[in-house]
């Protein structure tokens, strides 16, 4: 098992968000989490990658990492893609990627990042030029290729779509299934435009005020009307 | 001409310590946003210890890399035992414990050191002035070091993967998280490589300004309204900051208000600065959403 959630518990100061969320990712394929905005999507990988007070039992490959600082969750494999990206805005596209393999100490870091030009050609012409003047959908890319370069067992995507054309999202969520068939790493993504999300997805959970009400195989969820209907509007 | 000349070549001598003192303050408000008020009175304390080395027999050169050392050191600690309890505290108490730091350095200095003035030596052999009397030994030599400091700290910044994992920590701690840095670290090595520089900037300007607890009082000043006028949260303009400083401020007293008002010069810098264009010349323009 990749990751492996009991109870999870969690909020901000006296508000709490997350009621006790029991949940798996499992090894390679895309994991989606979904649920209105409020239901607590976002709090719960921030939960997971240690940003927030949490409670419950989180194993990422067997090893509990609740309550643990998030760079030391990061240097055991987790990477995250916040809301907001969590690119640096005032670095270049190439200290981004050196930022982004900064705990590795492998000698294959120059190959990934010829492995990052493959899937993002975009960000190999931006090279030298700053992360904040590049477009929001090149922003996206950076931000996955930054995490990607941790060579993470696990990566939490946020909302990649947020805030981008339909055009541009179709191609970065072309892009992520090469991803998720090209590298082998296990994704958890947190997606409001909950049909794009169940197309990546083999697994679903559906999150409501805090708590998982529905979860099955993404297929299915998509086939079902009334969960369409009732909890994912469309 | 000659004296014209001069002024101007004490004046990057001068506003190279500036320039220095100017670069530990931004270092440290880029990180934190904070001006750390004790970075003079720290330099101070480092330059005490670079005497009191000197004064035990230990050649010049071993004493100055010893005292960057130890001085180095002390930043950390002083991060990670007084700054790091604060740091998610209010501005006012960052500026409390800035103050108590300022007071307990500089008069733990004067306690242990004495309030009398010291002789610091130069180890720039004075063999009389060169260039035909434009520039004196030790402003040249004194030069030569603070431009090999700043060149060293920017290669540091620019090319070593430490240097840019303390600049991605200032930036965006969050961010810098995520990708597994130790922001804490980072915040106290920027502390040390701070009081480093600083100490650095305090055994270049004794010899010219003498040794006492308060020596650097003044150039603290200056080296802010340097960081000023380039930006304070720019190392780059923070650096041309200082240089430019010191040389207005060693014109102004030569022609214009005399020795007597050079600091109000520095004091006039900072509130026009403020007053005209507070980002400063380099500064960027930070818009907050409310």
């Amino acid at each position: 098992m990749l990751l492996e959630v009991k109870g999870l518990q969690a909020g901000y100061g006296q508000i709490h968000v997350l009621h006790g969320l029991d949940f798996i990712v499992e090894e390679g394929g895309v994991t989606a989490l979904l649920g209105a905005n409020g239901a607590g999507k976002t709090t719960t990988l921030r939960a997971i990658c240690g940003m927030i007070r949490t409670e419950g039992d989180i194993t990422l490959r067997g090893e509990r990492i609740t309550g643990r600082a998030t760079e030391d969750i990061a240097r055991r494999g987790l990477a995250h893609v916040p809301d907001g990206r969590g690119t640096f805005m005032e670095l270049s596209v190439e200290e981004n990627f050196r930022l982004g393999a900064y705990v590795r100490s492998d000698g294959e870091v120059r190959s990934d990042f010829e492995r990052m030009f493959e899937w993002f050609p975009r960000l190999k012409q931006r090279w030298r030029q700053q992360a904040g003047t590049l477009s929001g959908g090149e922003q996206q890319m950076l931000a996955i290729a930054r995490a990607l370069l941790l060579r993470p067992k696990l990566l939490l995507l946020d909302e990649p779509s947020f805030g981008l054309a339909p055009l541009i999202v179709q191609e970065i969520f072309g892009i992520m299934r090469r991803i998720r068939d090209e590298s082998g790493v296990g994704i958890l993504l947190v997606e409001q435009n909950a049909n794009l999300a169940l197309e990546l997805a083999d697994r679903a959970y559906l999150l409501e005020t805090g708590r998982i009400v529905v979860s099955g195989p993404a297929a299915e969820i998509r086939e079902d009307e009334s969960i369409r209907r009732s909890y994912l509007g469309y | 001409m000659d004296g014209f000349a001069h002024q101007i070549i004490a004046g990057i001598a001068t506003g190279g310590i500036y320039a220095s003192v100017a670069l530990a303050l931004v270092m440290i408000y880029q990180a934190t946003h904070h001006v750390n008020f004790a970075q003079g009175e720290m330099a101070t304390l480092s330059t005490f210890i670079a005497w009191s080395m000197v004064e035990a027999g230990i050649p010049y050169w071993l004493a100055f890399l010893g005292t960057v050392v130890v001085s180095f050191i002390i930043g950390v600690l002083v991060e990670r035992l007084l700054m790091r309890p604060v740091q998610n505290a209010p501005v006012l108490t960052h500026v409390g414990v800035f103050i108590g730091l300022l007071l307990i350095v500089g008069n733990m200095t004067g306690w242990i050191f004495g309030y009398t003035t010291k002789v610091f030596p130069s180890p720039f052999a004075s063999s009389g002035p060169l260039m035909g009397g434009l520039v004196s030994a030790h402003e040249l030599g004194s030069t030569a070091v603070t431009l090999v400091v700043l060149i060293l700290v920017f290669l540091f910044f620019r090319y070593t993967s430490l240097g840019l994992a303390m600049r991605a920590a200032a930036y965006n701690p969050r961010s810098a998280r995520l990708v597994g840095i130790r922001v804490g670290w980072m915040l106290a090595l920027g502390w040390g490589l701070a009081a480093a520089i600083g100490a650095v900037a305090g055994m270049m300007v004794a010899p010219v300004v003498f040794l006492d607890p308060t020596m650097m009082t003044g150039i603290l000043l200056y080296a802010f309204a340097g960081a000023l006028i380039g930006g304070i949260d720019n190392p780059l303009g923070a650096v041309i900051g200082g240089f430019a400083v010191g040389v207005l401020e060693n014109l102004a007293g030569a022609y214009v208000v005399g020795t007597e008002l050079k600091l109000t010069v520095a004091l006039a810098i900072i509130i026009g600065v403020l007053v005209v264009r507070p980002s400063g010349l380099l500064g960027r323009v930070v818009t907050s959403r409310v």
